[in-house]
């Protein structure tokens, strides 16, 4: 591994100053390489380091910061639920306002990785984990347009069962590999982040960017800008909310498909839906025209199927990947049939 | 409490004894390979070719050698002189050890991806790696051959390859094809597969003046002693292997590979020890693997069941110099009577690494499609998959007519069958249900050759009734420790606790390597008959007091050596053992009998009926195999062997990247195994069998038998589930989602 300096930041305050202190300095490079990393679990950022697929020059651990309680906490009250960007996984799966009134993002966080992960891991960098596209992780392979703007796309034509029939383009299909991800998109989220120039809020949804042509820049925060914390609002529909994930294995492997739903039911019918798809898309993708097609109708086998034929109408698939589109459809009817029957 | 782990020994088998190196092993007192402390060491790290195909042009070294603490960097450049051609392993008439005749650092050329093209030696292990990335190399790239049906690659039939291998048949299988009542006919696919034993791939080189030590985790320390000394020019009685604890091999650690002379050819240049890891990514190369194949069967029957043609033919991938290939055939002619049968195996020369050996080389892929067809076969004659086997059982081989020395795979399947509930299958494909979830049951033959090599091993009896067997027979986590403890005392009447055991060590009495099933009995046949030769001497004393009669013959040890070779084998067998080779011999291959162990699978899967991922609920076995020297250890062999079969069956498969010839999932995120989710219910029935006629002590080996068949029980299951027959390994969703 490279050499890199290490910073211990004692305030978010501290960590966003030292980061814009130094990305600012002579030879530091543009957004999507940045000289300067934070790191808090490390889960992904060690992985990328070592397979040199990321190689900053310096990391600000974030892992110690306590001053704001809120840093690493949740709290839920009539208003919503408040996750703080330093909780680990482990603890908000387990918290028992998260497990009752906010279920999906319960299960998105169970359902992922492995103990140990959750452990370790943090939400801020959870939205951010970088995706599994083989030819993105080993540097050997030398067209990527996510590693190395302008070299191509080896995943097109190559290997590629794993990879996006949504919002992908001809520069990048690598698939958003997260769970968490799905079940704040669905839900109406929004981000905090700190940054330089002060502090700002925004939808979770505008997080994150699709690839088009320039897949490297994979979100919308600005150079030096760091997760706090996510606002998921209260909602009707929190409460009947679900994250089913199909994989390969039963355990600890990333999402083939996934589909974050929630709804609001009255009278046996649809009065609000909200669904998030995963291991589909090039980004945490929400389907919001299937959600409306169910707006107003009882949910049972024909308007499910319906909506999952919305969700996928734009799809594009390849050569090794076309299963997905058939898999999505029936992960969302799946889904969908499913939290309409719970009890809650 | 009964304990699953340890089940109760029934007739013809051993106690349940602990692992005698269990403690060691979680309390991290065993010392592998890599752990040796080595003095004032330095560390070797890897660089890879990132092509399959060509050459290398130039090196530039600048930013390689600028990492802080690299000593040197060893290319072909440098090191072009030091690997003698090497003789690949069991392939030729000549002796030889190598897992294959390419040899890396040689020259420029460039024969698969993943080829060591660079070593660099450094102080400390991080700048080595480090180092070993900036390698930076320039290549003259030709377009490769990746696998079958791409450009360029070649076909060669196995029987002209090998003088080893002959396609077994008898009668006329066409003709009794075209004429049958019934009859199935397809074609399968098994994917490569690639090892990931725990403990990685290491090697520890030291030179004292013309002596060469090599701790390395290695199936033969005899076997790699010799491929060393081939490999460097050597004489052998100057290498010296040790590996007296191994993490796990599975046929990885087999044959001699590339990297060992290279890390002893270092480190003679560098006069200081050289310690060599892999990395878990570098692992997919360092080692052998199971190639892809293509294969066909067509199964013809009378209405009644009775097979009446059997026709199988195999393609394999290999390397493009080497002719390695695993011809399972030899195995799935002798399953069943049948008065016609043809085969015919070739091999597909691309440009890739040669594969090797891996867990049932020839038996888990061609047992697989054997056993899926047997299944197709029951379905379309409407006769149960169990009943179609019992219709077709045989204590003769058809291909000879050879007499089994014994052959339980009706009482397996009995067994197994009954413990499962196979009775209240539901045989309608598709119509069992448990809410969402389509439920299948199948089962599939579990075999394997009992094979036995020549041996050697020195027992040594104390006054005060503690012995020390001593033998270089490698323990690769299953046991060897433990039953050679076990067979020592029960011969000698004394206490397995205390009996000491010596192994993994090239310096002790020859044995050979652990690959083949063929451990336990080769080597226990050995400590049977030295603790024989003890008694002897002790023999026409009254006395009952071990140190009284130790007085009366005046010695204060007793110490026999001996040599054994399998009933009937030629006594050259250890000779050859001495010059590292393991002469096995044994399944089809004997003149006078075929021998075997059987077993019986049983799985029920659930598929869900809409997304079509595909679980596994429960799995039963039933194996027979003559001796079995400890339930406990035998029971872990065989469930670890099912669970291996799982992953073959659902998971394993290393995918390739057409257009370069490359791998793209070498890393276990993306190679997946099973996970301890994904195992529910695992049930092994030992079915007491005796056979005296296999060997000296009877004992058949399990080593492999768990995980022939478990992909073609698991296929079967997922038939009767959906109605979908998947002839192609793994089976996944995408299969599923019609």
């Amino acid at each position: 591994m490279q050499p890199f300096a290490y910073t211990r930041a004692h305030s978010v305050k501290e960590a966003v100053e030292i980061i814009h202190a130094t990305d600012k300095a002579p030879g530091s490079k543009a957004e999507g390489d940045a000289q300067t990393q934070f790191i808090a679990g490390g889960t992904t950022l060690i992985d990328l380091m070592k397979l040199h697929v990321v190689n900053p020059a310096r990391l600000v651990d974030i892992g110690s910061i306590e001053a704001q309680r809120e840093w690493s906490s949740v709290t839920a009250d009539k208003h919503g639920l408040h996750l703080g960007a330093m909780a680990s996984m482990a603890a908000v799966a387990e918290d028992k306002d998260v497990l009752r009134d906010y279920p999906v993002i319960a299960q998105s966080l169970q359902l992922a990785a492995s103990a140990q992960l959750r452990n370790m891991a943090s939400l801020g960098g959870n939205v951010l984990q970088r995706t599994r596209c083989p030819y993105f992780r080993d540097v050997s392979f030398t067209a990527c347009n996510k590693r190395n703007p302008g070299s191509g796309c080896d995943a097109l034509h190559g290997v590629n069962r794993q990879h996006a029939v949504l919002g992908g383009s001809d520069a990048c299909i690598a698939t958003y590999p997260g769970d968490f991800a799905q079940s704040l998109i669905a839900l109406d989220a929004s981000v905090h982040v700190a940054g330089a120039k002060g502090t700002r809020t925004f939808p979770f949804a505008e997080l994150h960017r699709q690839p088009a042509e320039t897949p490297h820049v994979e979100t919308t925060l600005r150079p030096g800008e760091l997760i706090t914390g996510f606002i998921v609002p209260a909602a009707p529909w929190t409460r009947r909310s679900a994250y089913l994930k199909i994989r390969d294995r039963a355990s600890y492997a990333f999402a083939l498909a996934s589909a974050a739903v929630a709804l609001d039911m009255a009278d046996g019918r649809v009065r609000q839906a909200r669904i998030a798809l995963g291991g589909l898309a090039t980004v945490p993708w929400r389907a919001k025209d299937a959600e409306a097609s169910l707006a107003g109708k009882p949910l049972d086998e024909r308007s499910a199927a319906e909506a999952a034929e919305i969700a996928f109408s734009q799809a594009n698939p390849r050569e090794y990947n076309a299963f997905k589109v058939k898999l999505g459809k029936e992960t969302l009817t799946r889904a969908l049939l499913h939290v309409a029957t719970m009890e809650i | 409490m009964a304990n699953a782990a340890a089940p109760e020994p029934k007739e013809n088998m051993g106690q349940p004894m602990p692992r005698i190196d269990g403690r060691l092993k979680v309390t991290g007192g065993a010392r592998y390979p890599s752990d040796i402390r080595l003095k004032e060491p330095v560390y070797a790290a890897l660089a890879l070719s990132s092509i399959a195909l060509g050459s290398i042009s130039r090196f530039r070294l600048d930013a390689a050698r600028a990492v802080a603490g690299v000593i040197d960097i060893f290319t072909h450049e440098t090191l072009s002189d030091a690997i003698k051609e090497q003789v690949m392993m069991g392939q030729s008439e000549q002796a030889g050890y190598a897992a294959s005749t390419i040899r890396p650092l040689q020259s420029a050329s460039i024969l698969h991806d993943g080829q060591i093209i660079a070593i660099v030696v450094a102080d400390t292990f991080e700048a080595a790696t480090e180092a070993a990335r900036l390698v930076a190399p320039e290549y003259d790239a030709r377009t490769p051959s990746a696998t079958f049906g791409s450009d360029g690659v070649t076909i060669e039939e196995a029987a002209k390859i090998s003088k080893k291998h002959e396609d077994p048949k008898i009668g006329d299988a066409e003709a009794a094809l075209r004429t049958a009542e019934v009859k199935v006919d397809n074609r399968y696919s098994t994917p490569v597969q690639h090892h990931n034993p725990i403990e990685l791939f290491t090697t520890s080189c030291i030179w004292d003046g013309p002596k060469l030590t090599i701790f390395e985790p290695s199936q033969t320390a005899h076997g790699l002693r010799f491929g060393v000394a081939q490999q460097l020019g050597m004489n052998p009685d100057d290498v010296h292997v040790v590996s007296s604890f191994i993490g796990g091999a599975f046929g990885s650690k087999g044959a001699t590979t590339e990297r060992t002379a290279l890390i002893a050819a270092i480190a003679k240049k560098l006069d200081r020890p050289v310690k060599f890891v892999s990395s878990r990514a570098d692992a997919f190369f360092v080692s052998t693997y199971r190639a892809e194949t293509e294969q066909r069967v067509a199964l013809a029957a009378s209405r009644d069941g009775k097979l009446t043609a059997l026709i199988h033919e195999g393609h394999e991938v290999t390397s493009r110099p080497d002719g390695y290939f695993v011809g399972g055939t030899d195995t799935t002619t002798r399953m069943y009577a049948c008065p016609n049968i043809s085969t015919k195996v070739s091999v597909v020369h691309a440009d890739r690494k040669t594969p090797g050996f891996m867990r049932a080389p020839a038996e888990m892929p061609y047992m697989f499609v054997l056993e899926s067809a047997m299944d197709e076969l029951a379905e379309t004659l409407g006769i149960d998959p169990v009943e179609l086997r019992r219709i077709n059982d045989t204590q003769i081989e058809p291909i000879k007519g050879l007499a089994f020395t014994s052959r339980s795979l009706m009482p397996c399947f009995d067994a197994a069958a009954a413990a499962f509930r196979w009775s209240e299958r539901n045989r309608k494909p598709g119509a069992a249900r448990d809410g969402d979830w389509l439920i299948g049951q199948g089962c599939a033959t579990s075999c394997y050759p009992t094979m036995v090599a020549p041996a050697t091993a020195r027992v040594s009896l104390m006054p005060d009734g503690t012995a020390h067997v001593e033998t270089a027979a490698q323990d690769v986590g299953t046991g060897t420790y433990t039953v050679v403890a076990q067979m020592a005392a029960e011969r000698l009447g004394i206490d397995a606790r205390h009996v000491k055991v010596t192994l993994g060590d090239s310096k002790l009495p020859p044995a050979p390597v652990s690959g083949g099933s063929n451990v336990t009995a080769s080597v226990c046949s050995a400590v049977a008959k030295a603790c024989d030769a003890i008694n002897e001497k002790l023999r026409g004393s009254n006395s009952q007091n071990l140190a009284e009669q130790f007085r009366r013959l005046g010695v204060s040890e007793l110490v026999e050596y001996a040599e054994t070779v399998a009933p009937g084998a030629s006594p050259e067998g250890i000779d050859q053992l001495y010059k590292g080779i393991s002469a096995l011999g044994g399944g089809p291959k004997l003149k006078d009998r075929i021998q075997y162990a059987f077993g019986a699978q049983f799985i029920e899967v659930a598929v869900h009926s809409r997304t079509r991922e595909i679980r596994v609920r429960r799995m039963t076995g039933a194996f027979a195999a003559g001796r079995i020297m400890n339930t406990r250890t035998a029971r872990s062999q065989l469930m670890g062997g099912m669970i291996g079969g799982i992953g073959s069956a659902l998971l394993e498969a290393t995918e390739i990247d057409r257009r370069y010839a490359r791998y793209v999932n070498k890393n276990l995120a993306d190679y997946e195994v099973p996970v301890n989710a994904d195992i529910e219910a695992l049930d092994v029935i030992l079915v007491p069998e005796t056979d005296d006629k296999v060997n000296a002590v009877g004992v058949k080996g399990v080593g492999e038998l768990g995980i022939v068949g478990t992909a073609a029980a698991v296929a079967n299951a997922v038939y009767n589930a959906t109605g979908i027959r998947v002839r192609d390994l793994p089976i996944r969703l995408d299969a599923l989602l019609t």
